[in-house]
């Protein structure tokens, strides 16, 4: 009836996962409960869950990774806290079955539920703004992105409280993840629960490609983009053609799992170096498609907060592409000593240190931004700051491993793990803060306190150099990665380092909740009414704090690169704004649970395939091509906003702005 | 969001096409006899022993790629204007990711395998 | 609904340099192809969007594909293609969706034409072959089967089994999808997000096609060789 489940699933003889899936049920069930006596469900489903507008699943998009973000470090500080004292003698708390999964969870939820929903969040908030346009493409499609993400995420949080993880790694490399290996629902968690978000990462890179390259504001050129949306054009093509590699080769490993075919098995030919290279033939893409979108913030922050345009926007834009294409041009360096010989190694190695030359550039790019500019350090300055230089040393560690015979000594060591955790934190963790800051003010029309920004990025900063820093040292000396325990308490003062690093991280983490937290609190003394509170030069910065649900009263008429900036300075000059445009109605996408009920179909799915429950999971198909059906009769696609509320609202937005721009004449 | 259908002057979609009844199955019919002659040769190539062993590979590749242009160009109508550049250069992406996922894993394949150990008669030898 | 030009250039020029507020996005008056006129039309939106999903869909293919290639010769001492493969059933499964491909395309011209009876037809038509092509699909694989030649034989059976299958999983799907329409033609006739959805349908259709040539070349006749 249940397939493999039963009460034994429930962790009763394991303290730590219980006492956690305590605390998270209990949680969780406060948080529902206190939406419930307060009444908020329908204002939560009108606004929120059944939404197709792009802010405010991006949105949704960014509290989801903040949320796994939490979840993800406190594996990271379990196994730091565990590694200071399992030396020599001592065992540690965490026995190596338990170890196992932590450092699987951690590596898989950090990358898949916490880095790509933050810049796919970022990038669903902003693209759209900054071309000037409505929506994204494919609204719905968007809700039905974020909802089968949610719904990863769901199952990977179950997978704490009803059976097991994976403990394979976040790659789950066969033979290990095959059934003769792994015969418990750990890896099956894993398989479902990113095959499922996978899907919704694919239909939304389709739509921001979509979106990018078919609807732009008039007069907006390709060259006339602002450089967030060239960097999210390339990594949304590297989504589009990287994630069916996962797709495929996660599906083959599952039908070795489930069906007892032999794609990498040891037994019936099968061969598992196959299942490697695939999976870093999409693997490489990846972080690539991690990392553009926070070059892309640090294009957006540094000019802005430089007081200057971007320098050599045109090599940027061919840096970046280049960057697109070059990313499928290096996977195997992830393997060198899996044994494909000297010519391989060669042409791979020799490709990986051409790639360090287009983020080159960028560097290059930023810091002549900076330079001659009027620099004003503000929280996401400082994140840039913060980024370029813990970039560099990250990235600089990537070139020498991309050195074969270098990476023969340090191939998984904790060389390796401080080299991603350097340019992962570096790079694509501090983008994703710097534009958290950074475009907050727009999305909720009050800004971050900036005090504990300040404490936050500082503990960041400090506390990833005194975590990572060790571990360059330890993977020199020879340490392992995915090590429970070592024999040389030699290491063991250096564990203790990055463990205190580990902890100031987390004070950083505490600073960033407690912004959070105050800032909603003191959100009337730091509102901004003007919509534009960083005298920023991109389209976003033209619209009200937060944007109205069309955007735009009257789409914009671009007339060269930095839409708004040029706008802005003339009606400076003018000393008034341009005349009010001629309000028409608008026909914005009706609201829809097809997301929500799609995805809801999909973890019932994925958590009856996981635990064998073969009638659920045809319930679970036939439910989604119920909603497939339902939608596609659905009559009613749209609504019209009739044009004195346009009006209105957009005269609202007129009149703050030039109550800001009498204020900005005045002397200070 | 613009709700209009109307084909206009500027980009069009792979797929469309405007002209008479009889020039479009004209167009059909054309991409059909072609492919259904492309397909033939195919299979007669293997069939056959009239032809050099070694170069059927090649040739079946060359009419593979010929006929799958074939259903590009009769089929979905993806031309080199103007209008189409934006589908063109996404095809062109979509086959240098083939081409190098294809490529590069049977390259890394065969020189992996080649240099596995000497195994016992029990595995069968790979590609 | 657009400010037309005539009325764009008879406000005085210097009253809105920057021209903000002029357009609602059709850009109709401008010649673009680079859709810098605003932002396209839905049915070019649509069709541009399905065309990166295909293209996706494409790149997934050819990570099974090149499985299949590395796995070729995993047989693990069972049988081989040549052993297998049954060259007159895959040239009558081409024939099947190649000629569904053309009446697909028919389908097409019909619908442009706004005509019910024909779109039905010739969609019914489409739909009846690629059924066909299924039905042979499965009876090879039931026959393999039943011969010990199942997926779970070998590396190189289980890579067979998943590409055929796959493309035939796609071709269900399509058919599944091909039911939908002809029902929705039915009841609601050519509305212009039905017109889409064929035009997308089709897409996927000759593309699916496109695919079963690269299959059958590699898998079928580089396999009997």
């Amino acid at each position: 009836m249940l397939g493999k489940l039963n009460w034994s699933a429930i962790p009763f003889g394991e303290p730590i996962p219980l006492v956690t899936g305590i605390v998270l049920v209990f949680g969780i069930s406060a948080v529902l409960a206190l939406i419930t006596l307060k009444g908020w469900w329908p204002y939560l489903w009108r606004e929120w869950i059944t939404s197709v507008d792009h802010k405010r699943i991006g949105v949704m998009y960014c509290m989801l990774a903040l949320v796994m973000l939490l979840r993800g470090f406190t594996d990271a500080i379990m196994m730091r806290s565990h590694l200071a004292i399992a030396a020599g003698s001592s065992q540690g708390y965490l026995p190596p079955e338990h170890y196992n999964q932590i450092f699987s969870a951690h590596g898989t939820i950090m990358i898949f539920f916490t880095a790509m929903p933050f810049v796919v969040g970022l990038m669903n908030f902003v693209v759209p703004l900054q071309l000037g346009v409505r929506d994204v493409a494919f609204p719905t499609l968007n809700s039905v992105s974020f909802w089968l993400t949610a719904s990863g995420v769901l199952l990977i949080n179950l997978s704490l409280v009803i059976g097991e993880f994976a403990r394979t790694g976040w790659l789950a490399y066969p033979p290990l993840s095959e059934l003769q290996f792994s015969p418990g629902v750990g890896v099956d968690y894993y398989l479902w629960s990113i095959q499922i978000a996978g899907v919704g990462t694919l239909l939304s890179g389709i739509n921001l490609v979509t979106t990018i390259l078919k609807m732009r504001a008039p007069g907006m050129t390709y060259t006339r983009m602002p450089m967030f949306c060239w960097t999210a054009l390339a990594s949304n093509l590297l989504i589009v053609a990287a994630f069916p590699i996962l797709t495929a080769t996660l599906a083959m490993l599952t039908l070795d799992r489930y069906l007892g075919f032999h794609f990498f098995t040891n037994d019936g030919g099968g061969n598992a170096m196959m299942y490697i290279n695939l999976i870093w033939a999409w693997g490489h893409p990846e972080v690539y498609i991690l990392i553009l979108p926070a070059f892309g913030v640090f294009s957006e922050v540094i000019s802005t907060f430089s007081s200057k345009a971007l320098f050599g926007y045109r090599s940027m834009v061919l840096a970046t592409m280049c960057i697109c294409v070059l990313s499928f041009l290096v996977w195997l360096h992830h393997f060198f000593t899996m044994g494909a010989g000297a010519d391989v190694n060669g042409f791979f190695g020799v490709m990986t240190m051409i790639i360090a030359v287009p983020t080159g550039v960028k560097i290059f790019n930023w810091l002549f931004t900076m330079y001659g500019g009027r620099v004003r350090f503000e929280v996401p300055m400082l994140w840039s700051i913060g980024f370029m230089v813990t970039f560099v040393i990250g990235g600089m560690t990537g070139v020498l491993l991309a050195v074969p015979p270098a990476d023969f000594v340090l191939h998984n060591s904790l060389f390796l793990v401080a080299h991603f955790h350097n340019v992962i934190i570096g790079g694509v963790l501090f983008g994703a803060f710097a534009g958290y800051t950074y475009w907050f003010p727009k999305a909720f029309g009050f800004k971050l306190h900036d005090g504990l920004g300040r404490a936050a990025f500082w503990c960041w900063l400090t506390g990833f150099y005194i975590a990572f820093m060790p571990l360059y040292a330890l993977g020199l000396m020879g340490a392992t990665r995915r090590m429970q325990h070592y024999d040389d308490t030699g290491w063991q003062p250096l564990m203790i380092t990055a463990f205190v690093g580990a902890v100031i991280i987390l004070t950083g983490i505490g600073c960033q909740v407690l912004q959070l937290i105050v800032s909603i609190r003191q959100r009337d003394r730091n509102r901004d009414l003007s919509g534009d509170p960083w005298d920023g030069r991109s389209l976003e910065w033209s619209t009200a704090s937060p944007p109205p649900a069309f955007n735009f009263a009257v789409l914009p008429d671009v007339q060269g690169e930095e839409a708004y900036w040029g706008v802005k300075q003339s009606a400076i000059e003018d000393k008034r704004l341009a005349d009010e445009p001629e309000y028409e109605p608008i026909e914005m996408p009706r609201n829809t649970p097809t997301g929500f009920i799609t995805a809801f179909f999909a973890t019932i799915t994925g958590f009856a395939l996981i635990w064998h429950i073969w009638w659920l999971v045809i319930l679970g198909l036939v439910g989604a091509y119920a909603v497939f059906v339902i939608f596609a009769w659905r009559q009613d696609e749209e609504y019209t906003i009739p044009v004195e509320e346009v009006a209105a609202i957009d005269r609202k937005r007129r009149h703050y702005r030039e109550q800001r721009l009498v204020a900005d004449r005045k002397p200070a | 969001m613009s709700g209009d259908d109307h084909q206009r002057e500027d980009d069009r979609t792979p797929g469309s096409h405007q002209a008479s009844v009889l020039v479009q199955v004209g167009t059909y019919t054309l991409g059909l006899v072609l492919a259904l002659g492309l397909t033939a040769i195919s299979f007669w190539a293997v069939r056959t022993h009239m032809l050099w062993g070694p170069g059927v590979p090649i040739g079946l590749c060359v009419l593979a790629i010929a006929q799958m242009g074939i259903h590009l160009v009769f089929f979905l109508h993806i031309t080199s204007g103007p209008d189409n550049t934006n589908n063109l250069l996404a095809l062109a992406f979509g086959v240098l990711i083939v081409f190098l996922v294809v490529a590069g894993s049977l390259w890394i394949m065969a020189n992996l395998n080649a240099n596995m150990m000497p195994m016992p008669a029990m595995m069968s030898p790979q590609t | 609904m657009t400010a037309t030009t005539e009325q764009r250039d008879a406000r005085p020029p210097n009253d809105d340099p920057h021209q903000i507020g002029r357009s609602n996005g059709e850009g109709a008056d401008r010649v673009s192809g680079h859709g810098d006129g605003g932002p396209a039309d839905k049915r070019t939106v649509v069709g541009f969007g399905f065309w990166i999903f295909l293209l996706s869909d494409i790149i997934m293919f050819s990570a099974i594909f090149a499985a299949y290639a590395v796995l070729e010769g995993a047989t693990d001492g069972g049988p081989t293609s040549r052993q297998l493969f049954d060259i007159d059933n895959a040239w009558v499964e081409t024939l099947c969706l190649l000629f569904s491909s053309f009446t697909c395309g028919l389908a097409t011209i019909a619908a442009e034409r706004r005509n019910v009876l024909w779109t039905q037809a010739f969609l019914l038509a489409t739909g009846i072959l690629g059924a066909v092509f299924l039905a042979l699909e499965l009876r090879e694989f039931v026959d393999l089967i039943d011969r010990g030649a199942g997926p779970q034989r070998s590396a190189f059976l289980s890579s067979f089994f998943t590409l055929v299958g796959c493309h035939g999983l796609h071709v269900t799907a399509g058919l599944l999808w091909l039911g939908t329409m002809m029902a929705q033609v039915w009841t609601r006739g050519f509305q212009p997000n039905i017109a889409r959805r064929l035009m997308c349908f089709s897409l996927f259709w000759h593309a699916l096609d496109i695919i079963w040539v690269a299959l059958f070349t590699i898998v079928y006749l580089f396999g009997v060789r």
